[in-house]
């Protein structure tokens, strides 16, 4: 589904992303943790070219993304959930939920609408549907960002930190709507410092640190008996 | 004698007379001349503004460079040069246009530079993270400009545009140095032939007043109003991380 292929990203001097390799399957819920700077996010990133790579290849269902069909491959394959949840703020929750839909979907407009309660029943908003979303908490607004990820029907969801921002009293209620995502065939990849979300829905953690991939294995193996130093190091600090 | 000095003085009544008399011919033509110079002026300079405001924010070097060059070139002149050049160099490149013509193109080139530097402040005061959103999305450049973007920068824009509007409509009145048929222009011949100054000079600054006045309250109602229900974009304060933070 996802192949991401010797790829090396580049900030100005700054190595990122150290000929990084991975393949994710069709369906798979794959957690990426890290400590800070590791390069989790960069590497997510690159998955719909908001990043470009410096160097490498990333393919998504054998397609390999260009920087001329990123945008029509972001349009058919992949939505992102963002950190700052970046909804639009001059539109109702429905508006934000039925904008790319309709103008970039060709969905008709009644369609969408009913579509959209729908998704925001999903994220138990159903009742905000005609609300800013300056007037919604952190929560209630990354939730709402998911009911937009979902809207436009992709096969992969990007989840960039999406509780990192949050007051802690609101990390729950988000990471409950993505474990009830995680129950459908949807490919998830998702950059997280919530190891009890990882534990409970990864088909697949991998670790990274400096750049590169450390390690890579089942939630059980990863919590269990982790076998990199650098792994062990970081969990005993993030999980205390 | 004080009354006599009234009666023939400059602002005395058969001055005015004399004015009110021509009034309707005059100055409401002119008037109406400044009006329409004006507003298509304005339109001129709000596409003008729009486009080379979006240009000034593209990745791309060559329209930065286009709209670098006109705002900086229409900025730094005086705008009577600019008008005079329209209307005397063009014509030696087999170019000529009535004033009327060239009252709205050259306002409208004029402020259509400096409304293009306020679109681009507009643009650049929405944070990156809405450009990557529609971006992950899937819209265009120009999509997100259009349902994204621009609908965000019009409340930061608005009042600033107002002002331009009302300079513009201020500056139109550069058009009497070339004989443009405006309301300075008549009131300027009028009174020469009149030998009447001073009331024609009060009348004429008043009718731009009434135009302009309305202008500056709705700046400042609409300045007003942005600061109190703008809210801080969504996720403002640390949008658009991510470059070498991972």
């Amino acid at each position: 589904m996802i192949r991401v292929e010797n790829v090396n990203k580049f900030f100005g001097d700054v190595h990122v992303l150290k000929d990084v390799n991975l393949t994710v399957e069709e369906g798979e819920k794959l957690v990426i943790i890290g400590p800070s700077g590791s390069g989790k996010s960069t590497l997510i990133r690159c998955m719909n070219y908001l990043e470009e790579p410096t160097s490498g290849k990333v393919y998504i269902d054998d397609v390999e993304l260009t920087h001329k069909n990123k945008t029509e491959m972001a349009r058919k394959c992949s939505s992102m959930v963002f950190q700052q949840f970046n909804l639009y703020p001059h539109m109702t929750v429905l508006g934000n939920l039925t904008l790319a839909p309709i103008k970039l979907q060709g969905v008709p407009k009644e369609k969408a609408i009913e579509d959209a309660y729908g998704y925001l029943e999903r994220v138990g908003l159903r009742h905000k549907a005609d609300a800013y979303p300056q007037n919604l908490s952190g929560g209630q607004q990354q939730r709402v960002a998911i009911a937009r990820a979902l809207a436009t029907k992709q096969k992969i969801i990007l989840f960039d930190e999406p509780t990192s921002a949050l007051d802690p009293e609101m990390v729950q209620e988000v990471l409950d709507v993505m474990v009830e995502l995680s129950k459908e065939n949807i490919t998830m990849i998702c950059v997280t410092h919530e190891m009890g979300f990882a534990r409970q829905v990864a088909d697949r953690v991998i670790f990274m640190d400096g750049g590169t991939i450390i390690e890579s294995g089942t939630p059980d193996h990863f919590f269990e008996n982790p076998q990199n130093e650098r792994t062990k190091s970081f969990l005993s600090k993030i999980l205390r | 004698m004080m009354f006599r000095a009234f009666m023939d003085g400059p602002f005395g009544p058969s001055k005015w007379m004399t004015l009110f008399s021509d009034f309707s011919e005059i100055f409401l033509i002119g008037f109406f001349t400044t009006l329409k110079v004006a507003s298509l002026g304005l339109c001129l300079a709000l596409v003008l503004g729009i486009v080379f405001g979006v240009f000034s924010t593209s990745n791309s070097k060559i329209l930065r460079t286009i709209a670098r060059v006109y705002v900086e070139i229409w900025q730094n002149t005086p705008l009577v040069i600019q008008i005079f050049f329209l209307y005397n160099g063009l014509p030696r490149f087999g170019l000529v246009w009535s004033q009327f013509v060239i009252g709205v193109i050259g306002v409208g080139l004029y402020h259509g530079a400096y409304i293009s530097e306020v679109v681009r402040t507009g643009i650049e005061a929405i944070p990156k993270g809405q450009y990557e959103a529609a971006a992950s999305q899937g819209f265009t450049y120009l999509q997100t400009m259009r349902y994204i973007i621009l609908p965000q920068s019009i409340k930061i824009i608005l009042p600033p545009l107002t002002n331009q509007a009302l300079n513009l409509v201020k500056n139109t009145s550069v058009l009497a140095m070339i004989a443009g048929g405006d309301l300075m222009y008549h009131a300027d011949s009028w009174s020469t032939y009149k030998l009447v100054y001073g009331p024609t000079y009060i009348v004429t600054g008043m009718l731009y007043f009434v135009i302009c006045y309305p202008l500056s309250k709705l700046a400042e109602r609409l300045e007003k109003k942005s600061k109190e229900d703008a809210p801080a974009p969504v996720g403002s304060d640390d949008a658009g991380k991510g470059g070498a933070e991972a």
